[in-house]
């Protein structure tokens, strides 16, 4: 069986903003709106091309997602994602806070 | 084809109003939605759930729907005669069909349309998988088996789900929560769009000694209270294989003693560390001559490990 090579998704690679529309179904517009709002930042924001870290692809794709299942505008993407985002660095440092204390092996 | 039941999924009554069953998605978008879940199968609740909607929302699908009459979920059940020219365009098998296909495929809109017509390129969707894997396998890389089920289209545009099984490999330096991407290993794209991508979200199982914070792993070090007054030389195990750690004399229970590089390594290069947590281990059966040398260090000792109580009552 052919074994399939999977690719990172973090910062190190770099996505162009093309690429980053494509592979998450944002618009452009729609992508430059969450840059307007601070949920995704490009590496350079004055660079005549923009790029971003690939880990900012599971950002975009979670908010396409949340924009088209719950209906919500591009304010409300923006909140929600800031949140999440927010939530998700929480929960890193609740499994970094668990990680260092003694006798907590699952 | 099996039967779905849309109604029971969304949790509402037969004869509920648009706005009902609006109402009904949109809570349990909210509990099952994958991107704020944390329910266990909240991915495939979701596409239940959605799949459910885009049949109830649409007036002319929730009448074919309707139409179909009523099934235990999973019955097996063919649509009364005349079914498929009422509601659908033509005439095809509903046999190896699957109902939520066949409400997105056969009922119009945009997609049947340019698929039929052509033209318009639609691109494969994506799928997304979390790999459980072990520490052992994070370090030295691995490969794991996957197994995702994609619609695949015929030549009149109809889908039909394909079991798809291959080996992908997760290069070493992956850590909890770490998501990779497989280009192109999701549904068929049509009329020239792209295919879609499979997403891997990397999961560690809970290892016996080491707990993984990122690319750095934590190991409790138990030592006996002689080898932390005296300072000692243990041998302490890495994925590695086991090294020699140096204790210095008086080492405190909870500090950390970094083991520099023998953590998770790193995607692009390097390593983590290794923090190695001492504690300070008490025998508790212990002979008669342990507990005289005990009581005679006791006499002999000085040590008040409580002399901030008092400084702190005396003020």
């Amino acid at each position: 069986m052919k074994i399939e090579q999977a690719m990172w998704l973090h910062e190190q690679h770099e996505l162009l903003l093309e690429e980053l529309c494509e592979l998450s179904g944002l618009s452009e517009r729609e992508l430059r709106e969450l840059v307007d709002h601070g949920v995704l930042a490009p590496i350079d924001p004055d660079a005549q091309r923009w790029t971003f870290g690939a880990d900012r692809l599971v950002v975009a794709r979670s908010a396409r997602r949340l924009r088209s299942d719950f209906d919500l505008d591009p304010h409300g993407v923006a909140l929600v994602v800031a949140l999440l985002e927010r939530v998700h660095e929480l929960e890193e440092q609740l499994r970094d806070l668990r990680a260092r204390l003694p006798g907590s092996v699952e | 084809m099996k039967y779905k039941d849309y109604y029971g999924v969304m949790g509402v009554d037969r004869k509920a109003s648009a706005e009902e069953i609006k109402n009904a998605y949109r809570k349990l978008a909210r509990k099952y939605h994958p991107d704020v879940s944390k329910e266990r199968d909240a991915e495939e609740k979701f596409k239940e759930l959605g799949e459910a909607y885009e049949t109830l929302r649409d007036p002319q699908k929730r009448a074919a729907y309707d139409q179909l009459g009523s099934h235990r979920p999973g019955q097996e059940f063919r649509p009364p005669p005349g079914w498929e020219r009422q509601f659908g365009e033509g005439t095809f098998s509903f046999d190896d069909i699957d109902l939520g296909d066949l409400f997105a495929g056969v009922m119009g809109g945009a997609h049947r349309a340019g698929r039929r017509a052509g033209k318009v390129p639609i691109p494969g969707e994506d799928y997304e998988v979390t790999a459980h894997i072990t520490l052992e396998e994070a370090y030295r890389g691995t490969e794991v088996d996957l197994e995702l089920t994609v619609p695949e289209y015929d030549e009149s545009g109809f889908a039909h789900r394909v079991r798809r099984a291959f080996k992908a490999r997760i290069p070493k330096g992956a850590t909890d929560g770490q998501r990779l991407r497989l280009p192109g290993k999701g549904g068929k794209g049509l009329n020239g769009g792209r295919d879609g991508d499979l997403y891997l979200n990397i999961a560690l199982h809970p290892h016996r000694l080491f707990r993984a914070s990122g690319h750095d792993l934590f190991l409790d070090l138990p030592l006996a209270p002689w080898e932390a007054v005296l300072g000692t030389s243990v041998q302490v195990p890495t994925l590695g294989g086991p090294v020699r750690l140096k204790i210095p004399p008086g080492t405190h229970a909870g500090r950390h003693l970094r083991i520099a590089g023998r953590g998770l390594p790193k995607p692009h290069g390097g390593e983590g560390d290794l923090f190695a947590i001492v504690q300070i281990a008490v025998p508790t059966a212990t002979s008669e001559r342990e507990r005289a040398l005990f009581k005679e260090l006791a006499e002999a000792s000085s040590f008040n490990p409580r002399g901030h109580f008092e400084q702190e009552a005396a003020k």
